[in-house]
């Protein structure tokens, strides 16, 4: 007997949610782990890109508290390589706004040093604060 | 074509602060091959990363606000190409990715228009070129007839990074086997290296708050630079710069043994390639001198 996995409905609402922030299909995704082989960054996360994939499909909030989606840095080596067509750095990015849309930044500009803000490139810096902060 | 291409060129903020090598080679070196540069004379912070979720236009508007710009310097006549060249990776990417989104949903154009209603509305009329591209359309043929000082004993890492490639519909060539920049090479002279990590992530901003990150990424670029047997790795992008090149310092704490690389801007080598003179090249701003190198290839 196929066994069928029912989302609660606060876990399908999260998943309509970051579907529609993300303009992905994310139940489109076959867990097939591309994006997690050829993932630079992959050795820094707690769960895999294609992990995190996995949780959202079915709803599972708790997604949101993985370093993942703050690891992943836009780099779109998955984007490229998706044999679904998928884009799970839109994901990421959808991940990290629902977070930071509750005003919950991830970056303290108290935390840079003097020294490092005169040396960094303002490339650097913006982009930071870009994906960090809301 | 055109004999001289007079082209509106958005400079973004880093190449007025930690990559002001990268602008002085690219416009003196542009010069030679009929690139004429036209900074605009209004510009602002493209916003360095794209949005990328569904609904947030609001970062969207400083790409579009420098769009208008570009279109009012070819109403003008200042220019006589209406592109807008752009020399930094991120830059490029994320300006492009504005354009794109904007003049294929005029809903979104519409907004961002509206929004900005107190200056003229983006007509959707520029296209993004990156300075690579350029040198491709004028020719790597014509820029190899160009070159006084030939990099003939130099191997070099042709290093994309990620915002050259991808997504697809923004790079510039094949995103998993590109070749542009090592017809570049080839055209200064130099050989260019196969080798691995070419299109591997720097660590970006992470460079910030997460050095470690960087630290081990651009450690493992720069070693396998080093095994493919490159002297010197090049690039269009002023923060895989700062990673590949100042970051090494904090390699070195954490490995002794670390060999270090130089890092070029590509404009750097050719200008370097066209017979510039040094002041034009900007030896000086770099973390990792690559002075002995040229000298030991009697370039300078």
């Amino acid at each position: 007997m196929p066994k069928k996995i029912k989302l609660t409905d606060k876990g399908a609402e999260f998943l309509k949610q970051i579907e529609k922030l993300s303009g992905e299909t994310i139940t489109m995704c076959d867990q097939c782990g591309t994006c997690s082989g050829g993932c630079p960054f992959v050795e820094e996360m707690d769960i895999t890109p294609s992990q995190i994939m996995r949780k959202t499909m079915l709803g599972q909030m708790d997604v949101l508290d993985s370093k993942t989606m703050w690891i992943c840095a836009s780099c779109f080596t998955c984007t490229v390589r998706c044999p679904r067509i998928l884009d799970v750095s839109k994901v990421s990015e959808a991940l990290r706004q629902t977070k930071l849309r509750q005003a919950i930044d991830n970056i303290d500009i108290k935390d840079i040093s003097k020294e490092d803000a005169e040396e960094l490139p303002s490339i650097a810096v913006v982009s930071a604060f870009r994906k960090f902060t809301s | 074509m055109k004999d001289n291409i007079k082209i509106p060129y958005f400079p973004g903020c880093t190449l007025k602060t930690t990559a002001k090598n990268f602008e002085i080679s690219a416009i003196e070196a542009g010069k030679k091959i009929g690139i004429e540069m036209v900074e605009m004379p209004k510009w602002n912070c493209c916003g360095v990363v794209s949005s990328l979720t569904s609904d947030d236009l609001m970062k969207h508007v400083a790409p579009v606000r420098n769009f208008v710009h570009a279109e009012e310097m070819s109403e003008k006549g200042t220019v006589n190409d209406s592109r807008m060249l752009i020399l930094c990776s991120m830059c490029f990417n994320t300006m492009k990715n504005t354009n794109r989104r904007v003049k294929n949903n005029a809903e979104d154009m519409k907004s961002i228009n509206d929004f900005m209603y107190l200056e003229k509305d983006y007509e959707g009329k520029v296209e993004v070129v990156h300075y690579f591209e350029l040198l491709k359309e004028i020719g790597f043929d014509k820029i190899a007839e160009k070159v006084t000082k030939s990099l003939k004993d130099m191997k070099i890492a042709p290093y994309y990074g990620c915002m050259l490639l991808r997504p697809k519909e923004i790079g510039i060539d094949n995103a998993e086997a590109p070749a542009i920049i090592e017809d570049f090479i080839t055209s200064v002279g130099a050989e260019p290296v196969n080798w691995d990590a070419k299109g591997r992530c720097c660590g970006s901003y992470h460079t910030v708050n997460n050095k470690d990150i960087v630290v081990n990424l651009a450690k493992g670029i720069i070693e396998n630079a080093h095994r493919s047997g490159a002297d010197a790795i090049i690039t269009s992008c002023p923060l895989c710069a700062f990673n590949l090149d100042n970051r090494q310092k904090l390699i070195m704490e954490k490995d002794p043994n670390f060999k270090t690389m130089p890092v070029f801007y590509f404009t750097q080598l050719l200008a370097l390639a066209l017979g510039l003179e040094e002041k034009f090249i900007g030896l000086e701003d770099h973390y990792i001198d690559p002075k002995e190198l040229l000298k030991n290839k009697n370039l300078i």
